[in-house]
Formats: C-alpha cells, sequence, structure tokens
C-alpha cells in the first residue's frame, strides 16, 4: 500500500485541526469498532461556511480526507459544501488506496452532517 | 538521518557473509544437484554438508529435513501432506486461534472444502495456550495437532514441549495406526529459543532463514521419520520426493551460514551447547543483551499514559514489545514513527486492508479502543541501546501530537 504525496503532505501538516467552541454546526460519524471517528466543527455567517475545524482519530487516511475535506469545504455556500462528495475528497487527494476509500466516504458524510446540525437549529 | 530498524519479526538484514556466500555459491555451484557430472556432484555436496548441519541445529537425522521456500510452503505442506496421506474419512485439526494465516487460513480453506473438520483453541488472555484446552479438544478423528511456538504479534511462548509430550502420552493409548500428528510453526522462535526437535517433542517443525539474517525464499520443515505425509509439489522427486523442484542451491548455502552464525550469538559461541537440551537459553549474553533493551524499551514507553503490553509479559520472546496507546491509532503511529526514521509494524485494522484489527489481539480479548492503536516493535542482534533511547525520547510527542486530534477525550 503507497500513499499518493498529498496524502502524506495532508497527513504531516493537517489544516483546520480542532474545534469551535461557539460552533453553529457540529458532524460526527464513525466509531471505535473500524478505528475512525471524526468530528467536524462549522461556523456559518451569511450562509456560508466562514470557519471549519475537525478532530480525527485514525489512520493516516482518514486525516488527510478530514483536512482535505475541511479545506474544500472553507468559504462555500452551505449548498455548494454540501455538495462535496467522496470522490471530490478522493481525487483531490491524488486518489487514496482502494483499502482507505472508506475514509473519503466519512469525511463526505461528516460535513453533511455538520450541515444538517446547523440547519436543524435554525428551525 | 540514521535510520532504526525494528521490525525483525517481519523479517532481518542478511548478515554480510550471508551475502558473500550466497555470491559465491551462486557462480561457482551453479550446476544443479541432480546431474552426474562433477559440476552437479559438487552442488550437491553444498546442499548436502547444509542439510548436514541443519539437522545438527534441530538434533534430528539429515534425512528428516526437506528444504522449502519457506515458512507458509513448510506450513502448508505440513498441514495439507498430513490430511492428504490420512486414511481417515474426514480428519479432524486442532489450532490456536493465533496462528500466523499461513497455518490459520490453510486450516479454514481446508475445512470450507469440506475435507477437514477443525477445532481453533482460544489462548488465555494473556496469549497462552492451556495444554489442558489442546488435550481436550482431540477426538476420534483428530489426525494433527498445529500450535506455533512463538506468536508473530504479540511474541507469546506456547507450551510446545508440553503439548508435545502430552501428544506422546494420548498416542501411546490409540496406537500406531491411529497417531495424532504435531507440528509447529517456529518460524519466530529460531534466534531465541530451544529448538531440538527431540526436546520439543514434534512431528513436523517450520522454519524460514530470512527471520535469522539468512536469505528470504528459503526455509525448511522438519519431518519426522515414518511420519505419512504427502508431497504438496511433483517434478523431479528432490528432498526425498517431498518436495520438487531444482535446490535452491545459494539459498540453501545462505541458511546454513545463518544458523552457524546464529548458534555462535546463541550460545556464547559454544556451538555443541547450543544443540543440547537446554531448557532455557537465556543464560546466554545475547538474550540478555536483547532481553534488557526490550525491557528498557517497554518499561520506557508505558511512562505515556493510557498505554498498555498485549500478551503476557514474562512467558515473551526477549525480542518483542507489543503496545497499546489509546487514543491513538496505530498506522498513524507508524507513519509518524517512519518519518522519525524508525520502522516497527502495527496490529492495527487500517495496515492489513480488512477493516478488522489483529485476529491475535481479538482472540486475547483486548478490544477495540486498545487493539486499533497497537504497535509492534521487535529488536534484532544490530539493535543498539542508543536506538532504544531514541524510540523512548520519540514516542511520547507522537502519542502527544495524535491524541490532540482526537475527538476522544483521554
Amino acid at each position: 500500500m503507497k500513499y499518493s504525496k498529498e496524502v502524506i503532505n495532508h497527513f504531516e501538516n493537517p489544516r483546520n485541526v480542532g474545534e469551535i467552541k461557539d460552533a453553529d454546526g457540529i458532524g460526527e460519524v464513525g466509531n471505535l469498532r473500524c478505528g475512525d471517528m471524526m468530528q467536524v466543527f462549522i461556523k456559518v455567517k451569511d450562509d456560508k461556511i466562514v470557519d471549519i475545524k475537525f478532530k480525527t482519530l485514525g489512520c493516516a487516511a482518514a486525516i488527510a480526507a478530514s483536512s482535505m475535506m475541511t479545506e474544500l469545504a472553507k468559504g462555500k455556500t452551505l449548498d455548494d459544501a454540501y455538495k462535496i462528495s467522496r470522490d471530490d475528497i478522493n481525487n483531490s487527494l491524488g486518489k487514496l488506496p482502494a483499502q482507505k476509500y472508506h475514509c473519503s466516504i466519512l469525511s463526505a458524510g461528516a460535513i453533511k452532517k455538520a450541515i444538517d446540525d446547523y440547519r436543524t437549529k435554525q428551525k | 538521518m540514521k535510520r532504526i530498524y525494528l521490525d525483525n519479526s517481519a523479517t532481518t538484514k542478511p548478515d554480510q557473509d550471508v551475502v558473500k556466500t550466497m555470491e559465491h555459491i551462486n557462480s561457482k555451484y551453479f550446476a544443479n544437484p541432480s546431474s552426474v557430472h562433477s559440476f552437479g556432484q559438487d552442488a550437491r555436496k553444498i546442499v548436502d554438508e547444509a542439510r548436514d548441519f541443519m539437522a545438527f541445529y534441530l538434533n534430528c537425522d539429515s534425512s528428516e529435513i526437506v528444504f522449502t521456500s519457506g515458512g507458509s510452503e513448510s506450513d502448508n505442506l505440513a498441514i495439507k501432506g498430513i490430511v492428504e496421506a490420512s486414511k481417515i474419512e474426514k480428519p479432524h485439526v486442532i489450532t490456536s486461534q493465533i496462528e500466523h494465516h499461513a497455518v490459520l487460513d490453510t486450516i479454514v480453506e481446508l475445512e470450507r472444502e469440506g475435507r477437514i473438520e477443525a477445532t481453533y483453541i482460544k489462548p488465555k488472555s494473556n496469549g497462552v495456550i492451556k495444554v489442558e484446552d489442546a488435550e481436550a479438544a482431540i477426538k476420534e478423528n483428530t489426525a494433527l495437532v498445529s500450535i506455533m511456538y512463538i506468536n508473530n504479534e504479540i511474541g507469546t511462548v506456547e507450551p510446545i514441549r508440553e503439548i508435545g509430550k502430552m501428544i506422546e502420552r494420548v498416542n501411546k493409548k490409540r496406537g500406531e495406526k491411529n497417531k495424532v500428528f504435531f507440528h509447529t510453526d517456529a518460524v519466530q522462535a529460531a534466534e531465541y529459543f530451544q529448538m531440538g526437535t527431540k526436546y520439543l517433542h514434534v512431528d513436523f517443525l517450520t522454519i524460514t532463514a530470512h527471520k535469522f539474517y539468512g536469505p528470504k525464499g528459503v526455509g525448511l520443515l522438519f519431518v519426522k521419520k515414518g511420519t505419512p505425509i504427502k508431497h504438496q509439489i511433483v517434478g523431479g522427486g528432490q528432498e526425498s520426493k517431498f518436495r520438487a523442484g531444482t535446490e535452491n542451491v545459494a539459498g540453501i548455502a545462505g541458511m546454513h551460514r545463518a544458523v552457524v552464525d546464529m548458534l555462535k550469538r546463541k550460545a556464547d559461541g559454544k556451538m555443541e551447547e547450543a544443540k543440547k537440551s537446554l531448557p532455557s537459553l537465556q543464560v546466554y549474553s545475547e538474550t540478555k543483551r536483547i532481553k534488557k533493551l526490550r525491557d528498557k524499551l517497554s518499561k520506557g514507553l508505558l511512562e505515556i499514559s493510557n498505554s498498555r503490553i498485549n500478551g503476557c509479559k514474562t512467558r515473551r520472546s526477549p525480542n518483542n514489545l507489543n503496545i497499546s496507546f489509546k487514543n491513538a491509532e496505530g498506522e498513524s503511529i507508524l507513519m509518524m514513527l517512519d518519518q522519525a526514521g524508525i520502522a516497527a509494524s502495527s496490529g492495527s485494522a487500517c495496515t492489513s486492508g480488512s477493516l478488522e484489527p489483529s485476529h491475535v489481539l481479538t482472540a486475547i480479548g483486548v478490544t477495540h479502543e486498545w487493539s486499533h492503536g497497537s504497535i509492534r516493535l521487535t529488536l534484532g542482534k544490530d539493535t543498539t541501546e542508543e536506538e532504544i533511547d531514541k524510540v523512548i525520547e520519540t514516542m511520547p510527542g507522537i502519542i502527544e501530537r495524535l491524541r490532540t486530534m482526537s475527538p476522544l477525550k483521554n
């Protein structure tokens, strides 16, 4: 198994690590059984994601996929961010090894959950 | 950056004199040992000498040595060989849940094909198999028991001699025709443990050269005289028809050289003594040195909060440390160690590609929160105290960094 340069880069220097204490939306995915857990925090202003942070427990691919997802989502409108797909994340990372593809599924799910959480709170 | 290799249970770096021996043999003794001409006879002599020395090392007869391509082939040959030679309609095979996949998957496959019945013994939570459990599993149609000597992941020492004696006792009652045979995968044992086949009371024993500074692609299966097994590779009838194929002369010579060097290390140069049925080799300086370094590493890493050792702390190979860090994932730890120039391995799901953590850790009851954060560090003859100090110094920062990124609280 070999990781792409992008994966290694995002694993070594993950972007947007941390939490947002007064987050407008939080998304949580994964479980301990599979070994990967992700948390995404978003700050929303004028329907745009103005700040985003993540916390991930998992392998290098899980950390890189979380980091890439936050990069892709930052500054986007909620509707556009909601459309970020597993393949967007996977392709931006220069493709994950096949057995690590689920990490891109997880991180695409995490941002959707955070947006759902924000929208539920707004109602 | 000076790199540190702590993955000696995966493979070892071949000794320089092993490499030189192989180069020499490859160019000078190139002929087919089965040829009648003098070139062939010269090559035959190399193979025969190696066979005699392996017999010395394993305290058996030269005719009981079958050279193979390594551990997996030897395991397959022993298990399938016994099953296929058995007169029992559906033979029963006993093994453990913590075997190497070369044993485990061979048995699982035979079972799925409906050719055998199988029992997988669960070890105690310290990773050691109980002799009584092995005995209790024996049935009327049991043909083979296959239990590893040293576990490759957690380094636990299994009671091979005791199981061997138990089986002999059972066989006395069953009679020659209905014998239960005993195989041990001793791949991880060669360097630090007693390898006499008479001492161990085994019918089959697997070793492979690359685990003790020899070349890859060569190993052997000890097959006790009179044990009925069916060959798995058919052809020119080499290895007393147990294993066809032109002998890997250079590889065999390389393994020969590696065992000579190993015995010198193992018994402080006292070759005859290394062969004797000593209950423990821990009296010798190299084993003591390795154990001391491993213990230092273990103590140093346990200073990190929420860490624990997997497998028995005492009944364990002196070169093995398997440690778990809660709330840090094994593969991520490995990759950060690798960036720091330190090579290790992991039993986390993420390194296997199966999404399931190590079957060994699961069998001994390690929960997911611990097994995902497991790493294995295995020392070798070239490991130095400075290297161990470097690992102890490097690890806390890595674990801390990963824990800061984790959504779970410590």
